[in-house]
């Protein structure tokens, strides 16, 4: 298949009218390759790898939060550093390694799946992926202003980031700009190539279901990014300008802060993990070899978690002391959203039932996404619950609960689409052995690490504090443990990626696997540089 | 190499002909962009838009325990000596707020449309003046909006030179409309520090005026 790539490469001039069009030019080598690129397949990748090196920091950050809490009291950093590090842990799990992961997922399937020869808007698609470095690089270097980086949590409730903060707030609110503007422009070149750039024959109703979640997903982004653009702004003028928006001293409600930031927040939960869902019904029917159980149901499923996601934002504030009709309201609706949530698990299994199964590397996350995300599902139904939520608030039971729907959720979706489709980007087939280190070390160690939270969280112990009472001690000392075998896992990982793009192991077909359809296995393995130039017909 | 390969090197080839590129499509992705440009644009309007939403929608549900903040006027209506509401006073300051500040009355009895006047007493302990800000709070909220406050302290900034000390009174009375299955609430008062905030001009006046001590304002 190389031939065809390099019949493309060295051909330039075939086409010399299109000037305006450098597509069709020959790849260009080194770093200005990567930093003029338009290509999606190559902002895919660069996406891939920011994600990675960002879950790496984060994922450093989280290994000092768990050495201090190792042992009560305080060892290893000062309780205002700590802070820091669960605020931008979470910063940059959420915006710096999840999120850029999924587009960099989007980037790489969308035109292939499609059937399109690149995403609709290819200079902003490069905008969107250089902007994203700028913004962490202005959040990590807060960390080393006087006074150090934002403490408030990723939260950044006011007063704490307005009254009680930092000088280095400006900085975190730009970054975060920064990144809005980033996933606001992913979000729009998503859309409108799926809208305007299908092959022929691709009804909406045939689109696979990475695709249409993803459709959905870049709705939630253009809904609620501009608020939360919005909301950081307030929190800029209230420190700096003398605005009142949260300042109850000057007319304004601190309680008004967390409205804004839930009507954002709650769509920004599922904006991390719709396209994972889409990730599971792309891999689950391949390894199970049967179609995927209620296609229909699947995207009528997403959609209404989706339009509820927008009704049920103040199940995070049970505790500001709203009215009882409100919070039986929001209680209500959040447990409504369970019921898409369940056809989707009930598809899956149904998908399973009866196929002739084999456990390939990203059947085995898949697998564990279903058993650990339906787990950290079923803690967030408890956590819905008005009365008994007053016991669960802001102690480990919440950590525990959205590090399974994220890390056992959304991170081990990403690392099956990786597993899934690596094969397909770099042509030949991952070091499997080092794949299944990776996975049973990831699977064992992430729930020593977060099953016990759930334990500690309900015997009452707080989260974002350094220190915490004795009884804790055993608990924590395992969930350290498991923390640091997690983070270890994971330069399995790294290790493996490395070797895969160093074009090591055994060349592949272009189908990979054997039950795997889609347009995107149809083309060669490894994906040659420009893909669907001629649209495909879809019967 | 199988059939589905074929063809796709067939495509891949074809494309290398020069077929070209439909660059009629690039208008229908500009108006695809604007429409999605206008709903961002849009959702950052609403994000600010929540903020008066929120307001008035506190003001008509009374859900966040806020009293109306202009004086009311009494208009004189029948007492409803039927029953009795007890309303506790408490008070706060703000973090970093240095002011002695209490209530001089912790607890008043009245019927629904009897006028009650209560009074607090502030003082400034710093060695700095200080204009203070008042925010009242009632629990549970529902009842902020049967209560009229005909004075207040709060109404308006509160200055206070280095040193002096205050009594401030208010004065109020519950409507009867008060539902019934309120007998009882709380009316918090917490006093932040909004020197920093407040006007040039309140400042200087605040530093002309002569000490008073012991005024019974």
């Amino acid at each position: 298949m190389s031939t065809a790539t390099d019949t493309v490469n060295t051909n330039p001039d075939s086409h010399g009218h299109d000037s305006h069009d450098d597509h069709h030019h020959h790849i260009p080598k080194g770093l200005m390759r990567w930093v003029l690129t338009t290509n999606h397949k190559d902002i895919g990748t660069l996406y891939l790898w920011f994600a990675f090196i960002m879950f790496l920091v984060g994922g450093a950050m989280a290994m000092v939060i768990r050495a201090e809490l190792f042992q009560p009291g305080l060892q290893i950093v000062e309780p205002n550093f700590f802070n820091q590090m669960t605020t931008v842990h979470g910063l940059i799990m959420v915006f710096g390694a999840v999120m850029p992961a999924f587009t960099g997922l989007a980037n790489w399937l969308i035109p292939m799946m499609i059937g399109a020869p690149d995403m609709a808007l290819p200079r902003m698609n490069n905008w969107s992926f250089w902007i994203l470095p700028f913004a962490f690089l202005i959040l990590l270097s807060s960390l080393f202003v006087e006074g150090g980086g934002p403490a408030f949590g990723w939260t950044f409730y006011a007063p704490l980031s307005t009254t009680y903060s930092g000088d280095s707030t400006a900085l975190f609110v730009f970054s975060v700009h920064i990144m809005g503007i980033s996933s606001i422009m992913g979000a729009i070149n998503v859309i409108v190539t799926i809208f305007n750039m299908r092959a022929p024959g691709m009804t909406y109703m045939k689109m696979p279901l990475f695709v249409w979640t993803w459709l959905i997903t870049a709705f939630l982004l253009i809904a609620v990014m501009p608020v939360l653009a919005g909301v950081v702004t307030m929190v800029l003028t209230d420190k700096y300008f003398g605005t009142s928006f949260f300042d109850a001293a000057g007319g304004g409600d601190p309680v008004l802060f967390q409205h804004i930031f839930w009507f954002f927040g709650h769509p920004e939960v599922y904006i991390m993990i719709l396209p994972a869902f889409g990730i599971i019904s792309q891999i689950v029917p391949t390894f199970s070899r049967k179609k995927l159980f209620g296609y229909a149901s699947m995207v009528y499923a997403t959609a209404s978690i989706a339009l509820l996601s927008f009704i049920v934002w103040a199940h995070h504030m049970f505790t500001t002391g709203m009215p009882v009709f409100a919070e039986m309201f929001f209680m209500i609706a959040t447990m409504i959203i369970a019921v898409p949530t369940g056809v989707k698990v009930f598809n899956w299994v149904a998908t399973m039932w009866r196929g002739s199964i084999s456990f390939e590397i990203p059947m085995l996350f898949a697998i564990a996404f279903i058993i650990l995300f339906t787990i950290g599902g079923l803690s967030g139904l408890m956590l819905a619950i008005t009365p008994v939520d007053f016991q669960y608030h802001d102690t480990y039971f919440v950590v525990a609960h959205f590090h399974y729907v994220l890390v056992t959720g959304a991170v081990f979706s990403i690392m099956a689409a990786v597993y899934y489709w690596l094969p397909k980007w770099t042509g030949r087939m991952f070091d499997i052995t080092l794949a299944k280190w990776h996975f049973w070390c990831s699977l064992i160690s992430v729930n020593v690490l977060f099953f016990p939270m759930h334990f500690v969280g309900l015997a009452g112990m707080p989260r974002r504090i350094p220190d915490y009472a004795l009884q804790f001690a055993d608990f924590n000392k395992w969930i350290s443990v498991g923390g640091f075998a997690f983070g270890l896992s994971q330069l399995i990982f790294l290790a493996l990626v490395i070797k895969a793009c160093r074009k090591k192991g055994e060349k592949v077909s272009s189908q990979v696997w054997e039950g795997a359809e889609g347009l995107e296995w149809e083309i060669p393995s490894p994906a040659p540089y420009h893909t669907f130039d001629t649209p495909p017909t879809v019967k | 190499m199988s059939d589905k390969q074929m063809q796709t090197e067939e495509q891949t080839s074809k494309a290398i002909e020069g077929q070209p590129k439909s660059s009629a499509s690039e208008p229908k992705h500009g108006k695809t962009v604007a429409k999605l440009l206008f709903v961002v644009v849009g959702m950052f309007g609403f994000g600010f838009a929540l903020v008066p939403l929120y307001e008035v929608f506190c003001e008509i549900t009374g859900i966040n325990g806020k009293t109306n903040d202009e004086a009311a006027v009494y208009v004189p209506i029948d007492v409803d000596t039927s029953r009795t509401i007890t309303v506790d006073f408490i008070t706060r300051t703000n973090t970093g707020m240095p002011w002695e500040f209490e209530a001089q009355t912790k607890r008043v009895e009245v019927n629904p449309g009897e006028m009650a006047q209560v009074s607090f007493y502030v003082k400034n302990p710093a060695s700095r003046d200080i204009i203070a800000q008042a925010i009242p709070s009632v629990t549970p909220g529902t009842a902020a909006l049967y209560v009229n406050k005909t004075e207040c302290f709060c109404f308006k900034h509160q200055p206070l030179k280095a040193g002096d000390e205050a009594v401030m009174p208010m004065t109020f009375y519950i409507d009867p409309q008060l539902p019934d299955n309120i007998s009882f609430f709380t009316l918090q008062y917490t006093l932040y520090d909004i020197t920093a905030n407040a006007d040039a001009s309140e400042v200087v006046a605040m530093s002309n005026a002569p000490n008073i001590i012991n005024a019974n304002n």
